[in-house]
């Protein structure tokens, strides 16, 4: 009886406020924009063989054709991915070294690279602004050091979502590199560099690979996020920067073209169901693995 | 020690604690009255299994088990991990339900009764102990579960703290007590309630050896001063053979043995309890019967070997001696015996108090025996590659057909 | 004891300098006397005097205070009991859906969550408000909690569930006495993160919420989108600060349990 409970509960409370609302996606996607409240048609009150002989794949045969939004998905495609590169390449050492680092150390460093994520990632990205700016303290001291004559213009570029990209994933690619590393034996490096190996050697051999599940999940777990992003490239990229996160808002709050937005969400899901399930699976092998 | 614990050991004289008496049939019979309820027709038995079927999806974990355990019995469920004593053990706890067959306590038949209201109590392996708890909340939790009244909840748990010699850390977490101790909180805990019956899981598992065989006597101390019964799953032979009243050693879901611990050593029913329990030394042959239990086994390249045996077997009945390390004697010369076979000596396993040879016979079996070593070590009589002679009586071994 | 070699303490300087100059600097120009933010004009505390007079902050501080207390508390509760029947609830009807459902919002994106939840609101004609904010970011943060307690159950040692069922317990007491307070830890660390989620988001309360509530991520990104100004250094300064205070207090103290614990372990072993 109380089990009965314990699981309906929360079934369905995500059933009402998850499940349902995830089908309305897929079914406005299918709508027609029309002039009322709400803002598309038919719903419910037509009927419901009415509702579902009207509705169709418009709205995707719309985003076809304009060039804006296959535009908006590569570039997003493109630009979570090379973000997520680069934050590899920042995190990796990191995580490297706190595994190397000295017992005593490492509990103070872990919380370290925690606390950024328990503070306001809208201020954290908003930080950058200042920092990035024409005249923001970035130039200030590139200037001052003579490195350039002229301030750099790197607010409103994609250089810009880059870094602000790296800055709020980093930890999430650091944590799961650095569990990987920290449970890596040490006996095994000294046993490669034993049987000959250099050490440069002995970490692509050895370590590198034995990281890889949490090279993976740290890989996914910024590109996932990434891709959706939307606080991001509005803040701090420029009008050239396109990313389907901030079109869909876009199309939702000044266009109020909410089917249209939908079929955008729908898409945008679609393109996510392959990391999502990549993700899944190199958990699953790191989990067996480890049994 | 006290009184009890002194009466209760001479009582167990005659279960032989020592593993290893000279010989089963020259044993003396115990004078006073023995325990052995399993021995009287007319005793009820408080746990019986009927015919019981445990599966789990396809795995079968208990396959048609019927077995009796009676009161104040210290019974040990003796077998390899995997062979279903652990099912049996959490189906008198009640997290598990026979799929098929019945299981009664006291006569009832106790299927669907959940854990919490059965009159069992489990001392589980890894202790269980609640960590936010102190050792006398930990004590405590059963019998306020049962609303006893705040007095005599005190007298029951200071009486359980006395019993285990606790008193000294009843305040204390359980973090903050040694392995021993934590064992110890953990009896007291489940004794609290005066079970009916008390299912220990592997209870000396986490001790190191030196711990385990001290906390051994003190679990049948307290075992025969509160006259509950023990139910014990373990591993390990010694530990069972130790505590038992009677052990079932199990295989794959079904018992294959039930009997005392020397029972158990000295008359095996099989091969594979011969083997599980103890050191020992099969040879394969076909039997012919040479008078009133005694047969002549033609043994390949060895050749004929004597032995005694009450279970009958037919002439040419394939059968396996199974002889203990200790009964086979190892000599120089030709000795004058039942039996005695050349060989070589392959290996020596020095043990201190015992040393094990193992020789090398001209089938190719190798035959160990064992002796004790009342003199020094530089004094050793056999080395390797001595040609040696190996002996034992008709009556040393056991014939199994299976 | 082994020492970090000279690229290993380069890259931890630069990784640490990296994740928190931004947020030095950030703090400490809040105390900039110029309005200018990248000029420095000396020590002045008149941005949080200014701050504190700002009744539009102040009121959708309160409201996503509210917001936030509200729906991590709910999300708490329902996270707790969605980890315990994945963890122990064993085979239910559509146990696969509901694992999914659990860990979908996840990596679900916010405007997705966002723009689903709006037009499941407008379809049922609910008013939106301060309710469906804490709606919605109850539903996306009870997930997070179920991770952080589902993580927590799983590594439970069921055995002490049996024990106290064993002792006579019913499985609602064997859950309150016993489970409950040796997961409180992980119960109480992932309200904080519903909580710190509910404070931190913006796209979802954009999307759900209507003319009636604004909280201060709203507010913060319209005054962000007109460029940087001191009175949201102040701010943020003042929500960095609460948070990392504290984010050190709860680690201090539990990493001060830990050695404790680990202390009287070690004491209670050789006193044997």
């Amino acid at each position: 009886m109380r089990r009965a409970v314990l699981i309906a509960v929360p079934y369905l409370w995500l059933l009402a406020l998850f499940l349902i609302p995830f089908f309305m996606v897929f079914k406005i996607s299918m709508s027609d924009a029309i002039l009322a409240i709400p803002p598309y048609g038919p719903t419910m009150k037509d009927g419901f063989r009415e509702l579902i002989s009207q509705l169709d794949f418009e709205n995707f045969v719309f985003l076809t054709t304009d060039d804006l939004y296959w535009k908006a998905y590569l570039s997003s495609l493109k630009i979570a991915f090379i973000a997520t590169v680069l934050t590899l390449m920042v995190g990796y050492p990191v995580a490297y070294a706190m595994a190397r680092a000295p017992e005593e150390w490492r509990p103070t460093l872990m919380m370290l690279v925690i606390l950024p994520f328990w503070t306001s990632f809208l201020i954290r990205v908003y930080a950058w602004i200042g920092i990035l700016s024409t005249n923001g303290f970035l130039n200030q001291f590139l200037m001052g050091i003579g490195v350039i004559s002229e301030p750099l213009t790197i607010l409103n570029t994609n250089t810009a979502v880059y870094i602000g990209i790296i800055y709020t994933y980093v930890p999430f690619m650091i944590l799961p590199i650095y569990a990987a590393l920290d449970r890596l034996d040490a006996s095994l490096i000294e046993a490669a560099e034993d049987l000959g190996c250099s050490r440069f050697k002995a970490f692509w051999l050895i370590t590198f690979p034995l990281s890889k599940n949490g090279v993976f999940a740290g890989c996914f777990l910024v590109f996932i996020p990434a891709l959706g992003e939307f606080v991001i490239p509005s803040l701090l990229g420029g009008s050239s920067t396109l990313m389907i996160g901030k079109v869909l808002f876009e199309e939702f709050s000044f266009n109020r073209d909410w089917p249209v937005a939908s079929a955008v969400a729908v898409v945008l899901l679609l393109i996510l169901i392959v990391p999502i399930v990549l993700f899944q699976m190199n958990q699953q092998r790191a989990q067996e693995a480890e049994q | 020690m006290d009184q009890n614990q002194v009466g209760y050991l001479s009582r167990l004289s005659g279960r032989g604690h020592d593993l290893r008496p000279t010989s089963y049939s020259e044993r003396t019979p115990v004078s006073e009255p023995v325990f052995a309820p399993w021995n009287d027709a007319d005793a009820t038995p408080l746990i019986t299994f009927q015919n019981v079927t445990k599966k789990f999806g396809e795995f079968v974990a208990i396959d048609d088990l019927t077995l009796d355990i009676f009161e104040k019995e210290f019974f040990a469920l003796l077998g390899p991990s995997g062979c279903g004593k652990t099912t049996m053990m959490r189906m008198l706890a009640g997290f598990e339900n026979p799929s098929s067959g019945a299981i009664s306590l006291s006569g009832k038949n106790i299927a669907g009764v959940p854990p919490n209201q059965r009159a069992v109590n489990m001392m589980f392996q890894s202790y269980a102990l609640f960590p936010h708890l102190s050792v006398w909340e930990n004590i405590a939790f059963g019998l306020k579960r049962d609303g006893m009244f705040k007095d005599a909840l005190n007298a029951r748990v200071d009486e359980m703290l006395k019993l285990t010699r606790l008193e000294k850390f009843a305040r204390r977490k359980p973090h903050q007590i040694s392995g021993g101790q934590r064992q110890r909180v953990a009896l007291a805990r489940s004794l609290a309630k005066a079970p009916k019956l008390l299912l220990l899981d592997e209870p000396l598992g986490a001790l190191d050896k030196k711990l385990r065989q001290d906390t051994q006597f003190e679990l049948m101390d307290i075992q025969e001063k509160t006259g509950t019964t023990f139910v014990i799953v373990t591993h390990d032979q010694e530990e069972a053979m130790t505590v038992a009243s009677r052990v079932a050693v199990m295989d794959e879901g079904r018992i294959i043995q039930v009997a005392t611990p020397e029972h158990i050593y000295e008359e095996p029913n099989s091969v594979y309890v011969a083997d599980f329990i103890g050191d020992v030394n099969l040879l394969t042959g076909q039997a012919k019967a040479t008078g009133q239990d005694t047969y002549e086994i033609e043994v390949p390249v060895l050749g004929s070997i004597f032995a005694s045996s009450v279970r009958p077997f037919s002439d040419g009945q394939t059968c396996h001696l199974a002889i203990r390390p200790e009964k086979v004697a190892i000599h120089a010369e030709r000795p004058s015996a039942d039996n005695a076979v050349q060989g070589k000596v392959l290996d020596i396993a020095y043990l201190g108090n015992l040393s094990t040879y193992h020789v090398e016979l001209p089938g190719g079996q190798i035959i160990k025996a064992q002796s004790a070593n009342t003199r020094r070590i530089s004094r050793r009589t056999f080395t390797w590659e001595d040609p040696v002679w190996v002996s034992w009586t008709a009556t040393a071994g056991v014939l199994l057909d299976q | 004891m082994r020492r970090l070699s000279l690229f290993n303490s380069v890259s931890l300087t630069l990784g640490f300098a990296f994740l928190y100059l931004p947020m030095l600097i950030l703090i400490i120009y809040s105390f900039n006397k110029s309005k200018l933010v990248t000029v420095w004009a000396g020590f002045s505390t008149q941005w949080y005097g200014e701050l504190m007079q700002n009744e539009a902050f102040l009121d959708a501080a309160w409201v996503t205070l509210k917001v936030a207390v509200v729906s991590s508390t709910i999300a708490t509760v329902l996270g707790t009991m969605a980890a315990y029947a994945l963890v122990r609830g064993g085979r239910f009807f559509g146990r696969t859906l509901f694992s999914g459902m659990v860990f979908a919002p996840l990596v679900m994106p916010e405007v997705i969550t966002g723009l689903s939840l709006l037009l499941l609101f407008i379809g049922i004609g609910l008013d939106r408000g301060v309710l469906t904010i804490i709606l919605a970011h109850t539903t996306f943060s009870m997930c997070f909690v179920s991770v952080v307690v589902s993580s927590r159950l799983s590594t439970f040692d069921r055995s002490l569930e049996e024990a106290a069922l064993d002792l006579g317990a019913t499985p609602f007491a064997a859950f309150r006495l016993v489970t409950l307070p040796i997961i409180a830890p992980a119960v109480v660390s992932g309200w904080l993160l519903a909580f710190t989620l509910s404070l931190d988001d913006l796209v979802i309360a954009t999307f759900v919420t209507g003319p009636s509530a604004t909280t201060l991520p709203m507010k913060i990104w319209s005054s962000v989108r007109l460029g940087v100004t001191p009175e949201i250094n102040a701010l943020s300064t003042i929500l960095i600060g609460l948070v990392a205070t504290g984010v050190i207090t709860a680690s201090l103290v539990s990493k001060r349990n830990l050695v404790r614990m680990q202390r009287e372990e070690r004491a209670a072993e050789r006193a044997q």
